[in-house]
């Protein structure tokens, strides 16, 4: 019995020395951030996404894209995530205070998005990518997402106001007299990623020079 | 009992059949759970071969929902993950278990039940997966109604290994005991407080991301890896029939993982949104590593010294050591990623995904495969039915495994290299990543035939018909004489 408990309480000290450490010490330390208004007025940061943006971040979930593309921006310095334009800030912990679920991610398969909505704000140009990454981004490794969009035929003589404008020399482009529009799922998740943006400063973080 | 004696010549008549009846104990379950590895190991390798093309050809099954690169590598990971690597380990486990307590499992066949259950829950959670149930919560990414299913499958082989412990004949408790005890009491803890803190009532921002790297890289450092050295330390002195090198050594192995591993999670996050002082201290944590490593492989390989041409022979031996080699270097490698220098090339790159898989199968992997080859003949009582069959499954695996490892970790480099100049456009940079993407595929070809060919041996050893001829365990060394 000696031997059990033995390991029994150094196997259990162990563990909750590393969690009370890792885990509660960082809870404590900063479990109860708040967002922030920085001059009265302004709104405070970070900003509550539109309902519209937090079904995309689902879309966005379920899809796994955190497996390719990472939402943190490392200081200046540190990498080259400010030269490339991924944010003009390092991204600190209340950035992400109101995400329910947090997708920091690991990989860089493809651009860190902390603050694509910001990078590239065209919505034409999202839904373009998503539905084939070829068109916006030649040489892109990058799955396309054409699930997401439907080809239906064009209702009387205009296209439809959500219609997905291809490039003229674009071959697989939809043959005479059909549309390719966005589903529900498709809008959402371009809503959400218009959302991602790193466009204001906190105390704790300034935009760097 | 005639092949019996053949496996146990050194032994005494009156221990040979209370450990024939010792190994019997826990033959029902141990079937069970190898025989939904093999089947998850099929399954997982599919996945990844279908995430890899993906990766070079984005078009390939571009137009199937279920099967985004996100979701492919998400239900290869859970499939080889929970599906392989766990039933494979609570097999071993179990059997080692009872082996070293020298006792008896009791009522072995209720861990069907467990076995049932956890396969179930496996099912359900991969197939929610593919249909839109991704977490995207690295190493928790199955839909979280799965993990009561799970946790109480675990619970039940939990208490069994631990009860086998507590009722054992045996006076001297050995080092593979201490490392399956502490793992058995650290990982539902692990995962109750993950599942709790990230799913059920997530914790504030990136105090998340925090709980997700204590529970993920623990998953592999107190659980995978205690497991693994558990059958390293007990088959390497078995089969070489030689005591471990140094007693002493074992024990400041296992408490120096115990107090280091538990830390060093934190160098996933090396330069992201948290504590500054946290990620120093997951630093310190990861280097502090190379003391249990360097101390274990001191360990491992000085019993092996002298021995190479009855390593080499033997199955067991041959899968064993590699694994206990690449475990040393992995690890080693290991704590120099976790430097801020290095991690700021390495990380985000897909060097980590070969070193994901240095860890956990050129190491982790590989060992399960050597237990397994010891393991399957004692429960059924007859040999492995082809040798050539376990050479294809040797070197497909390892030579797949270290291309994949090399290749990986070239073209990781270069990518953060790159990924840190400005100059490079990303879309450059992703391109120059191609050849090395191309290799991994390939890689996953040779392991996919090595896999093949360990599948078709297990069940073709699984179904035959009890062998009148049998001399001896099939051993490497044989096969000119055997005539196979």
């Amino acid at each position: 019995m000696k031997d059990l408990l033995t390991i029994f309480f150094g196997a259990l000290a162990t563990i909750l020395f590393s969690f009370t450490g890792i885990v509660m010490m960082s809870n404590i330390q900063y479990g109860r951030l708040e967002p922030i208004v920085l001059e009265e007025g302004e709104p405070a940061y970070p900003r509550t996404p539109s309902g519209e943006a937090m079904q995309g971040k689902e879309v966005y979930v379920d899809l796994g894209c955190i497996y390719c593309h990472s939402q943190q921006v490392r200081r200046k310095g540190f990498g080259a995530d400010f030269e490339r334009g991924w944010g003009d800030r390092q991204s600190v912990p209340r950035d992400y205070i109101l995400q329910k679920r947090v997708l920091l991610g690991t990989m860089r398969t493809g651009p860190d998005l902390m603050n694509v909505g910001d990078r590239i704000p065209t919505r034409d140009w999202h839904h373009l990518h998503l539905y084939d990454p070829k068109i916006t981004s030649p040489g892109s490794i990058m799955s396309p997402f054409a699930f997401l969009y439907k080809k239906q035929k064009i209702q009387g003589d205009e296209l439809s106001p959500n219609a997905l404008t291809f490039p003229p020399d674009y071959e697989n482009a939809p043959e005479e007299g059909y549309e390719v529009v966005p589903t529900e799922r498709a809008h959402v998740l371009v809503e959400y990623l218009l959302s991602l943006k790193l466009d204001y400063e906190l105390p704790e973080s300034k935009f760097a020079e | 009992m005639s092949t019996a004696t053949t496996l146990e010549p050194e032994t005494q008549k009156q221990e040979k059949v209370t450990l024939f009846e010792i190994d019997q104990s826990t033959r029902q379950a141990a079937l069970l759970f190898f025989t939904c590895s093999l089947v998850w190991l099929m399954v997982g390798t599919l996945f990844a071969l279908i995430a890899s093309v993906k990766l070079h050809h984005p078009s390939f099954l571009g137009n199937v929902e279920m099967l985004t690169f996100g979701r492919a590598r998400s239900a290869h990971l859970n499939s080889v993950a929970f599906g392989w690597a766990n039933n494979a380990i609570f097999g071993i486990l179990l059997w080692l278990m009872a082996r070293l307590s020298q006792q008896k499992l009791q009522h072995g066949g209720l861990l069907l039940i467990a076995g049932l259950f956890w396969n179930i829950g496996l099912v359900i959670g991969v197939t929610g997966i593919l249909n839109g149930g991704l977490t995207s919560v690295e190493w928790l990414e199955m839909p979280r109604y799965v993990a009561p299913l799970l946790a109480f499958s675990y619970a039940l082989i939990s208490i069994w290994g631990i009860l086998a412990f507590i009722h054992r004949r045996s006076h001297h408790v050995y080092v593979s005991q201490w490392y399956i005890l502490a793992a058995l009491f650290w990982f539902p803890w692990l995962y109750t407080t993950a599942q709790t803190m990230i799913m059920w009532a997530p914790a504030r921002g990136t105090v998340q991301s925090i709980t997700n790297w204590w529970f993920g890289h623990n998953v592999l450092g107190l659980w995978y890896s205690p497991l693994a050295l558990a059958a390293t330390y007990y088959f390497i002195p078995k089969v070489l029939g030689r005591p471990i090198h140094s007693y002493y050594l074992s024990v400041l192995g296992f408490w120096s993982l115990a107090l280091f591993y538990n830390w060093a999670g934190v160098h996933h996050l090396v330069g992201g949104p948290i504590p500054i002082w946290l990620i120093s201290a997951g630093i310190v944590a990861s280097v502090m590593m190379v003391i249990p490593v360097v101390v274990t492989a001191i360990n491992h390989h000085m019993t092996v010294v002298g021995s190479f041409g009855h390593v080499w022979a033997s199955p067991t031996l041959r899968f064993i050591v590699f694994g206990a080699m690449s475990y040393t270097l992995a690890s080693l490698i290991g704590s120099a990623m976790a430097l801020r220098e290095v991690n700021q090339v390495t990380h985000f790159t897909h060097l980590t995904v070969g070193h994901a898989h240095h860890g956990v199968y050129a190491f982790f992997t590989m060992v399960c495969f050597g237990s397994i080859y010891f393991i399957m003949p004692r429960l059924l009582q007859r040999e492995w039915p082809s040798a050539a069959l376990i050479h294809i499954h040797f070197w497909g695996c390892a030579l797949g495994i270290t291309l994949m490892v090399v290749a990986l970790h070239i073209g990781g480099w270069i990518q953060g290299m790159q990924m840190n100049n400005p100059e490079v456009l990303f879309l450059e940079l992703m391109k120059n990543t191609l050849p090395y993407l191309h290799a991994r595929s390939a890689s996953g070809i040779l392991l996919f035939i090595g896999h093949t060919a360990f599948f078709i041996n297990f069940f073709w050893m699984l179904f035959k018909k009890q062998p009148k001829d049998e001399h001896g365990p099939t051993l490497f060394s044989e096969v000119e004489t055997q005539n196979i």
